[in-house]
């Protein structure tokens, strides 16, 4: 089997088919954002601490710094911009976390918020919410994410807040 | 920064990998999940000519348990062994320090991605599975072109960020023999937060008697050392009954056994009565359990 330099990935990016030609060295992170202009997935220490980089590949939350572009060949990836849905009127109704961040004041300079969204999103998603949300729970969920503004305090308050709200809906 | 240039090759067959692995030489890696090789990359401290990505072979992501232990596939990731998962239940019930140790490795999205066998493979002495292999005197199983061969733990690992497997070669799966019958176990650390490396961690083996006194007691430490070490503290709790034995006494103990080392995040001192406190706890915490297990019969 030979080994290449530069490769086209094909996935799929928040529901909609793309390809990109990209080296192999290239990171998802870099591929979402310079290959593909979507730049809402921020990159802080490219090296898998902050969480600020954090996508979905098919559904489970990954640190698209650790991941290669040509890894996700074939895959599903959804960024923070596919977070919200369009709604009937050509508007988008925020997801339960979003809406969660901005009703609990969650985020100041916001950099680290579209990993802390991802990571918050699939872990509510992936839970019986049913079920009370420990701290520990919380603590668990947000742990390998790393924000200078906030202080934590009111990110988990927006955990707590939209879990209530997914299990309402639920 | 971003990882040097490379080749990529993504095998679908573990002898088309292995093909690829001889035919690049020396300058080729095996990346598994990413999680460790990916940073080293990026930090510019590792700069393969060739990573084989072995993520598209087929056959490595089983848990497979049985009453003799555990067989943990290449690619099944650390998030596997957690929770609510068919696999990691049945090998809870075959060796439960795996999902133990496993909690305490890195957050879930790393969890998502890196691999059990990968963290053993990559041998890092803050890493929690290289003690549990130790602990559990487990084994791997590594694939060169010349064929298939299991390598105990004490021969796998040489120092930090090393072992014997070198050249071509796949660790195709790592073993964590059964729990012995009348024993229990327990894992504790110390980090700076959850999912953190620990700053000192480790995990116990207790062994009782048909009495339910102490017969044999073994720990393993994380972030102590170079390189896995298991130490016996049976003496200092022999014949001790379960329920009052003295762990303060083997906590003291292993403290005079460990070399920990001094670095950014704790002096050797501090790591060192780390090492004896952990160890009072999670005796007592493997005792109760072994206990339950002798009446369990
Ligand atoms: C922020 C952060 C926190 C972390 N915290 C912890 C922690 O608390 N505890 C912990 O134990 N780990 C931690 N990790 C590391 C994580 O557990 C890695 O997943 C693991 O160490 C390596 O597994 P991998 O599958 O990702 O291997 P890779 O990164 O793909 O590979 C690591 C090395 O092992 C070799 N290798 C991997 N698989 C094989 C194989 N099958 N055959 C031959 N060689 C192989 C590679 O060539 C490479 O040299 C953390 C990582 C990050 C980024
Ligand atoms: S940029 Fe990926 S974890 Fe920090
Ligand atoms: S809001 Fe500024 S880093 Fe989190």
């Amino acid at each position: 089997m030979s080994t290449d330099t530069e490769r086209t990935v094909t996935l799929t990016v928040n529901g909609v088919p793309r390809e990109a030609t990209v080296p192999v060295r290239r990171l998802l992170s870099d591929a979402l954002r310079h290959d593909l202009g979507l730049t809402g997935t921020h990159v802080g220490c490219e090296h898998g601490v902050c969480g600020a980089c954090t996508v979905l590949v098919d559904g489970a939350p990954v640190r698209s710094c650790l991941m290669l572009a040509v890894q996700v060949d074939g895959h599903e990836v959804t960024t923070v911009e596919g977070l919200a849905h369009a709604d009937h009127q050509g508007g988008q109704v925020l997801h339960p976390v979003q809406e969660a961040f901005r009703e609990c004041h969650a985020l100041q300079c916001g950099f680290c918020t579209p990993g802390f969204l991802m990571t918050i999103a699939a872990g509510l998603e992936g839970r019986d919410n049913s079920a009370e949300l420990t701290e520990e729970e919380v603590d668990d969920m947000v742990g390998g994410n790393l924000c200078r503004c906030t202080g934590y305090a009111n990110i988990k308050k927006a955990v707590h807040h939209a879990a209530a709200t997914m299990r309402d809906s639920e | 920064m971003k990882p040097a240039p490379f080749r990529y090759a993504d095998p679908l067959t573990l002898d088309e990998a292995l093909a690829v692995l001889s035919d690049e030489g020396e300058g080729a890696k095996v990346l598994a999940g990413g999680q460790s090789l990916l940073p080293l990359l990026s930090m510019r401290l590792a700069a393969p000519a060739t990573l084989v990505d072995i993520n598209r072979v087929p056959g490595l992501d089983t848990v497979k348990a049985t009453g003799d232990g555990v067989t943990v596939g290449a690619l099944v990731r650390h998030a596997r062994l957690l929770g609510g998962h068919p696999d990691a239940m049945a090998a809870a019930r075959v060796q439960p320090l795996l999902a133990r140790a496993t909690a305490n490795v890195a957050h879930p999205a790393i969890r998502n991605r890196g691999t059990t066998v990968g963290s053993i493979a990559h041998a890092d002495p803050s890493g929690e599975m290289t003690s549990v292999l130790a602990l559990t005197d487990g084994s791997v199983t590594v694939a060169t072109p010349n064929g298939v061969e299991t390598v105990g733990w004490r021969d796998l690992f040489v120092g930090p960020l090393e072992t014997s497997v070198h050249g071509p070669a796949i660790v195709t799966s790592a073993f964590f023999p059964a729990l012995a019958a009348h024993s229990g176990t327990a894992f504790a650390e110390v980090a700076r937060r959850k999912g953190d490396y620990a700053v000192c961690g480790g995990g116990v083996v207790v062994t009782l008697d048909a009495d339910r006194r102490v017969a044999a007691v073994r720990a393993a430490y994380v972030s102590v050392g170079l390189t896995p070490e298991v130490h016996d503290l049976t003496d200092a709790v022999i014949g001790q009954p379960a329920d009052s034995a003295d762990w303060a006494a083997a906590g003291a103990f292993a403290r005079t056994l460990v070399d920990p080392d001094t670095d950014l995040h704790a002096s050797a001192d501090y790591r060192r009565l780390l090492v004896g406190v952990l160890t009072e706890r999670m005796l007592a915490e493997a005792a109760a359990e072994a206990s339950a297990r002798v009446t369990g019969e």
